[in-house]
């Protein structure tokens, strides 16, 4: 509702001051705006500063449950002790932990190498091992460990990465590939769009026949061959997506062009001897930026999702890259044994997504000129 | 109407043309084909099996017997299951895909209209905005989502139900999959259902029912409900098209044995005529229920007419 007061000059708003106002009120949208912006942040970062790479592999630690405190548990060192003390073939005698030292006593039938507190080093659960002492015989040998602490607040996958790392590199990949192909979408379809809408006629006719046909082949079928064409190249992918999904932008621009075109302050611009070029700028792109601003945010989340189908598929984004797709996809396969590998990946794609909605419905509420 | 049914299928083979013709070339022109098997098949083998299938021959020449055995309604061998025809995978597939996609269908109509019509009822009540919410939800989360943690939920930790397979058809087996294709479709429609409601009751017909002293019920049944169908009966036409020829992603995390699951692989697999046998299958579901769809309009609305 504009105020209409006959009293006091009105200073008026701008379509966007007055838009921005509105989103701002909209306490959804800005919830939706922080959580995304926050979201981005995390993914962008996050990697740099874990302590986990997402591509390390910790064999000792496959399919670990998300905790909050710290591994290795204590029963865990009992398992990691007995595996690295197996492969040095000899007997585990005795161990206990002291100064954050684990202090190990083995014993073998022949003598024993010095050299075997290399297994201890290469397990993930321990560090720096150092003999303390040796029996004169060399038949006993008592080694000691720092013991490594890790942290794996998300679990591990079926391989042993941190499902913490995979999740933000991941949410990078997702976010990245919606933002990407949402604009390469965007731009194919505005001007598309712009074009058929200003030419008319029988170039308008043809181009609209041309998206009618594309828009009736199956959509699936189509992606499928964008990939198949493409290959499993990740940046092809991004335009790949971006190139199905231009076509609704495509119509809702021709049909915004055309409208706008007939509008009457465009003929009193044409009948005050307004250049084409000056109607475009002043006139008609302003016009269009709101419906494609809107299209936009709602387009992200669908290339996002589609994506994701891609990877689940298996025709996305390959190993040992991720993205949210490829990690729900293994985390449904892996429902029975170790749900957090579904859970986890999902509540990240799930609110990125309604996220991603609320700006959507708030900057349709904000852009709408209908509503005022 | 008779003659307006006959003008629309008519009007839809070219239609059909242009879809099987692009397909056609466009399976064609990517890399690979039916035999290129990663270990590589003997030459002489290959040869022969091309010669078989008739993919020795020049393309065009392809094309047109494609097109004159699909005038006969013959979809040719599967490449890649080289026991069945394309007819017999959409025997045994196409109604499992249908029931489970009509079952969804019906389920999302009757309780999307219903939770739509109570939300315009109550509009801006409690009632009417955890119909939004639940609605925003349904189609935010996508299917590959809902799949998985429904059957975590009641298969593996409840035990309610199997996590998958088909299972001659057992009751328990089609829950999880109707469900999974039905919530979005159950948001969507709700979404739709409340919008046109609120509309049709602002509509000077139902001031004047109101005035007449009608009862709530019957304005609501008779003559509000009328009006607002219009986008609910051009939504499902799409949507029923979509549904009945099978969900990729349903049919292969529940393990059910339709024909959305052949879509990918043939592709994938390069298994031409199964391709194309989906794809003409998918675009005739679309034709028809586009067709019903208008037939429909009429039916709801008298003053639509075609003549």
């Amino acid at each position: 509702m504009t105020d209409i007061t006959a009293t006091a000059p009105v200073v008026g708003r701008s379509l966007w001051a007055d838009a921005l106002a509105r989103l701002k009120a909209n306490k959804a949208a800005m919830v939706g705006l922080i959580y995304l912006a926050l979201m981005a942040l995390v993914c962008i970062f996050g990697p740099n500063f874990l302590p986990h790479p997402y591509t390390t592999i910790y064999p000792d630690y496959v399919r670990t449950p998300p905790s909050l405190s710290a591994y290795p548990k204590p029963e865990m060192i009992e398992t990691a002790l007995q595996d690295a003390v197996r492969r040095m073939r000899a007997d585990l005698e005795e161990w206990h932990e002291q100064d954050s030292r684990v202090f190990v006593t083995i014993s073998s039938a022949k003598v024993i190498d010095e050299r075997v507190t290399r297994y201890l080093d290469r397990s993930d659960t321990f560090n720096d091992a150092r003999i303390e002492s040796k029996s004169a015989d060399g038949l006993k040998l008592t080694m000691s460990a720092t013991v490594e602490k890790e942290y794996f607040l998300f679990g591990t996958d079926n391989t042993g990465r941190d499902l913490l790392a995979r999740t933000l590199i991941g949410g990078r990949i997702s976010l990245a590939i919606g933002l990407l192909a949402g604009c390469v979408a965007v731009a194919i379809g505005v001007l598309y769009g712009a074009t058929a809408g200003f030419m008319g006629g029988k170039t308008d006719e043809i181009m609209m026949r041309i998206v009618d046909v594309l828009y009736s082949l199956p959509f699936i079928f189509f992606v499928i061959m964008l990939v198949v064409f493409f290959g499993r190249n990740f940046v092809l992918m991004f335009l790949a997506v971006g190139a199905v999904l231009w076509l609704d932008m495509a119509r809702i621009v021709r049909g915004q062009a055309l409208s706008i075109r007939r509008q009457e302050y465009v003929q009193a611009a044409e009948a005050l001897g307004v250049g084409a070029g000056g109607i475009l700028l002043r006139h008609v792109v302003p016009n269009l930026l709101g419906p494609v601003v809107i299209y936009m945010t709602l387009l992200v989340p669908q290339v996002i999702i589609l994506e994701s189908f891609l990877s689940f598929l298996g025709l996305g984004v390959q190993e040992p890259m991720t993205s949210w797709g490829v990690l729900i996809s293994q985390g449904a396969k892996n429902i029975g044994s170790a749900n957090w590998l579904l859970l986890f990946p999902a509540f990240f794609l799930v609110s990125t997504l309604f996220a991603l909605n609320f700006i959507g419905d708030g900057l349709r509420d904000a852009l709408d000129p209908k509503d005022r | 109407m008779l003659r307006y049914v006959f003008r629309r299928l008519l009007t839809a083979i070219p239609t059909l043309f242009v879809i099987v013709t692009i397909s056609f070339f466009l399976i064609r022109v990517a890399p690979g084909g039916p035999f290129n098997q990663e270990r590589g098949l003997n030459p002489v083998i290959k040869a022969n099996l091309d010669r078989i299938f008739g993919l020795d021959q020049p393309l065009w020449m392809q094309y047109l017997r494609y097109l004159g055995n699909l005038l006969r309604g013959d979809f040719g061998p599967s490449y890649n299951l080289p026991d069945f025809t394309v007819t017999e995978l959409f025997k045994v597939g196409l109604p499992v895909s249908i029931q489970i996609g009509a079952s969804a269908l019906i389920i999302a109509l009757l309780v999307g209209g219903t939770l739509g019509i109570i939300a315009a009822l109550k509009q801006n009540k409690g009632a009417d905005y955890a119909v939004i919410a639940t609605a925003t939800a349904g189609s935010t989360i996508p299917t590959f989502v809902i799949a998985p943690v429904y059957q975590l939920i009641f298969a593996t930790t409840l035990a309610l139900v199997p996590v998958a397979g088909w299972a001659g058809g057992a009751f328990a087996n089609k829950i999880g999959p109707i469900l999974t294709l039905a919530l979005p479709q159950i948001a969507i429609v709700a979404r739709l259902m409340r919008g046109s409601m609120i509309e049709a009751l602002r509509s000077h017909h139902i001031r004047t029912a109101r005035a007449l002293g009608l009862s709530d019920w019957s304005i609501i049944i008779k003559h509000a409900l009328r009006g607002a169908l219009l986008p609910i009966v051009s939504y499902a036409g799409p949507a029923a098209a979509a549904l009945l020829t099978g969900s990729i992603i349903v049919e292969t995390i529940f393990a059910i044995p339709g024909v959305g699951r052949y879509f990918v692989e043939a592709a994938l697999n390069r298994d031409y005529t199964l391709v194309m046998g989906t794809v003409v299958v998918i675009a005739i579901f679309t034709i028809v229920f586009n067709l019903i769809v208008d037939i429909l309009y009429a039916v709801v609305d008298p003053r639509v007419r075609y003549d």
